[in-house]
């Protein structure tokens, strides 16, 4: 426990009362609550008496969840779909050395003078292509203003999910936390391998690639950053990017 | 908005249980009669109704939908006893450090410890609810520390120096022309009339505050107990860049925010979205597994949870109302609430409004002192209907008015059911009372005896006919 903050002795009391009221809480036990079908109602309770589900919610929800595609090309198909509704930029080009003229096209368009990208097998190619200044985000060398005067950044992404539209980014492999959200543009580059089907196949996909031990931040990133906040009306760039671009190799 | 600033409170405080009543039927009776005000909030809810709609039917079946993710709250809240324990396990080997807090003011001392202990010059925040609850950013401020609302909405209240209207839209209520004014006052801009452009005025100013923050305090949606991450979710990415920039993350939680599995947020997640805000997914929904990670570009040094109970155990202690712990602040229960569409966020007086917060809000700060909230609904159900995770609202309003009933039952309520029973089971005192009704109805209409007063300032007597029902039937 860091000094000056409340002492071992009281955290240690509170957590202690809490746990006894939790523990006390839980001697009646509730009702279910009211279903519409038991195909994920719990099995009956075990010997120790905790309520345990005979399947999991997202197994059991899959089938009623919004659908993202059994083959390859309905996923491709749902999500670029799911990425225009949400306002988001979708390009496909052939290979790499596409993908970076597209990039030097986008940056003389919207007239950048510095983008950040880091170090990943997707996106270094597309340095090249780059026509302004460029900022690497590095390990040990991070410069928050730095960043914040770049008009772009160019990440990988770990997933892209075609139910939702959504692209998951983590802290290990798409340059950190800041790369994706501080930048007025954002650019993701991915494989059309990457595409799959639901918010738990990402995850699944996420944790077999971590072996459990995953990055402190992963996010689904779904769309340009929005807020409806005055008189509900849905205006893009709130504080993370305005712009989304995605650029789909392969 | 005539009714939004003058009446509304600067905070919320726990008023005594009379003032806390006589305030809410005054504000109410106030609002209901600002036409303006209640189709200005007609029309900004317009466009969630469609888009809950469109986003719905996406889904293949909402309702068994609603069924699974139901039973990942059940089976959490339910396991609390073993899951609490199992999710600070996890989250401290991630590197985070849980504060448990009993109270709201053991939550307060904890977070000005940790700035304390951090040297904190500027803290940013991120939209929380458990913080609005512990009323944090009073006691920051009396602490000397300057804190920044990020969130565009709840910047903008507080500019105003008002709480949140809507617990997921908090300024739902102020028209543009008033944010214009009041960014103009504050932040010396030129007045427009675009959403667009005062939201780009909030985002420049809001820039430099991220990177020159030493703090950044967030909220919590969901603890994933399996891997000991917490999960943030929203649109702006002020939250993404609050736990991105500033050395030291500390977040704010409920105890009863833990789930079981990281799985469990592929159902939760897009259900939130679509029953809050009528989207697929919410823009930015983000895990955080303690602080930057050796190899990480970026990221907090330290990363703190203050995990708060503050009469949540009491609420886990009612099986009956134990559901009302479900609750994943959608905010959906409010958006259908004929309540909450006619009297008005403020009128609550509560931390939580809407139905959900008539709910739980008596759990919070008494039953006596705030059952009439309970007593504000047309018990319709639309608010049940509308619950991603099945929490059954509309009956615990009535569970609630039973229990305050039997807990400090109303004198004249009683006398007049009593006096009731009496005359309902003889049937010579009921035609006897009948007749004597019958005749003396107009008078009763004309003289408004204080009793009937306010039954009467709304609705009409009717007009009493020749003859009762029985003499008819009996003559036929």
């Amino acid at each position: 426990m860091i000094a000056g903050v409340p002492s071992p002795g009281r955290s240690g009391d509170a957590r202690e009362t809490i746990l006894a009221r939790v523990r006390e809480a839980l001697r009646t036990p509730a009702p279910l609550p009211h279903l519409k079908s038991h195909a994920a109602a719990p099995a009956p309770a075990p010997a120790h008496g905790l309520p345990q589900l005979s399947v999991l919610p997202e197994q059991a929800a899959r089938p009623w969840l919004p659908d993202g595609g059994d083959t390859p090309s309905e996923r491709l198909a749902i999500l670029v779909e799911n990425l225009g509704k949400l306002r988001a930029l979708v390009h496909r080009v052939p290979d790499l050395a596409a993908a970076a003229d597209l990039v030097s096209t986008l940056a003389r368009e919207r007239d950048w003078r510095q983008v950040a990208w880091h170090d990943h097998p997707l996106v270094g190619p597309l340095r090249s292509g780059i026509p302004c200044g460029t900022h690497e985000i590095r390990t040990g060398a991070f410069d928050k203003s730095a960043l914040e005067a770049c008009d772009a950044g160019i990440t990988a992404c770990e997933a892209l999910v075609a139910q939702t539209g959504s692209i998951l980014v983590s802290s290990a492999t798409c340059g950190g936390r800041a790369l994706s959200i501080l930048p007025h543009v954002h650019v993701v580059v991915a494989t059309c391998d990457q595409i799959v089907a639901t918010l738990g196949d990402a995850l699944h996909a996420a944790r077999e690639r971590y072996s459990n031990r995953l990055p402190s931040m992963l996010s689904f990133i779904t769309g340009p950053s929005r807020t409806g906040d005055i008189e509900r009306i849905l205006v893009l760039g709130a504080h993370g990017p305005k712009e989304l671009v995605v650029i789909l190799v392969g | 908005m005539s009714t939004s600033s003058p009446e509304a409170p600067a905070a919320v405080s726990p008023a005594s249980g009379r003032a806390a009543k006589k305030r809410f039927l005054h504000d109410a009776a106030e609002h209901v009669r600002d036409a303006g005000h209640r189709a200005f909030v007609r029309k900004a809810l317009g466009g969630y109704y469609t888009n809950r709609d469109l986003q719905k039917s996406r889904y293949r079946d909402w309702e068994q939908a609603r069924d699974a993710a139901s039973l990942a709250k059940w089976s959490a809240v339910n396991r609390l006893d073993e899951l609490l324990p199992k999710f600070v396990a996890t989250f401290e080997a991630n590197g985070g450090v849980v504060h448990w807090a009993r109270d709201a003011e053991e939550a307060r001392g904890i977070i000005l410890g940790l700035l304390r202990v951090a040297k904190a010059h500027a803290v940013i925040k991120s939209k929380c609810m458990t913080s609005e609850e512990i009323h944090l950013n009073a006691a920051l401020e009396a602490d000397g520390y300057g804190v920044v609302e990020s969130d565009l909405g709840e910047f903008i209240q507080q500019l105003r120096g008002e709480p949140p209207y809507h617990f997921v839209f908090p300024c739902m209520h102020v028209r543009r022309d008033e944010i214009s004014d009041l960014f103009g006052k504050h932040l010396g801009t030129p007045p427009t009339d675009s959403p667009e452009e005062l939201t780009m005025i909030a985002r420049r100013h809001m820039r430099r505050l991220y990177v020159d923050a030493d703090v950044g305090i967030t909220g919590a949606n969901f603890l994933v107990a399996e891997t000991g991450q917490i999960s943030i979710t929203e649109n702006e990415g002020n939250a993404r860049l609050t736990a991105a920039l500033p050395r030291v993350h500390i977040a704010i939680s409920g105890i009863e925010k833990v789930i079981e599995h990281l799985d469990d947020l592929a159902v939760l997640l897009p259900m939130l979205a679509t029953a809050g805000a009528g989207q697929p997914m919410t823009c930015y929904n983000t895990l955080y597994a303690g602080p930057r990670r050796e190899g990480e570009a970026d990221g907090p040094e330290e990363m703190h949870l203050v995990l708060l109970d503050n009469a949540r155990s009491a609420i886990l202690a009612d099986p009956e109302q134990r559901d009302s712990l479900h609750c994943i602040r959608c905010g959906a229960c409010l958006n259908v609430c004929p309540i909450f569409k006619n009297v008005g966020g403020f009128t609550y007086g509560t931390t939580y409004q809407g139905p959900i917060g008539s709910v739980i809000t008596p759990h919070l700060r008494g039953l006596a002192d705030w059952n009439h909230l309970s007593g504000a609904s047309s018990l319709c159900g639309a608010c049940t209907d509308a619950c991603p995770v099945r929490i059954d609202i509309h009956h615990h309003l009535l569970h609630n008015r039973r229990n305050a009933a039997r807990t400090a039952p109303n004198l004249w309520e009683r006398l007049g059911h009593r006096a009731f029973v009496a005359v309902a089971s003889r049937p010579w005192l009921f035609a006897a009372g009948g007749a004597v009704f019958r005749r003396t109805l107009g008078l009763l209409k004309a003289l408004r005896p204080p009793l009937m007063r306010d039954w009467l300032s709304s609705r009409d007597l009717p007009s009493a006919p020749a003859r009762s029902f029985r003499d008819q039937w009996s003559r036929r």
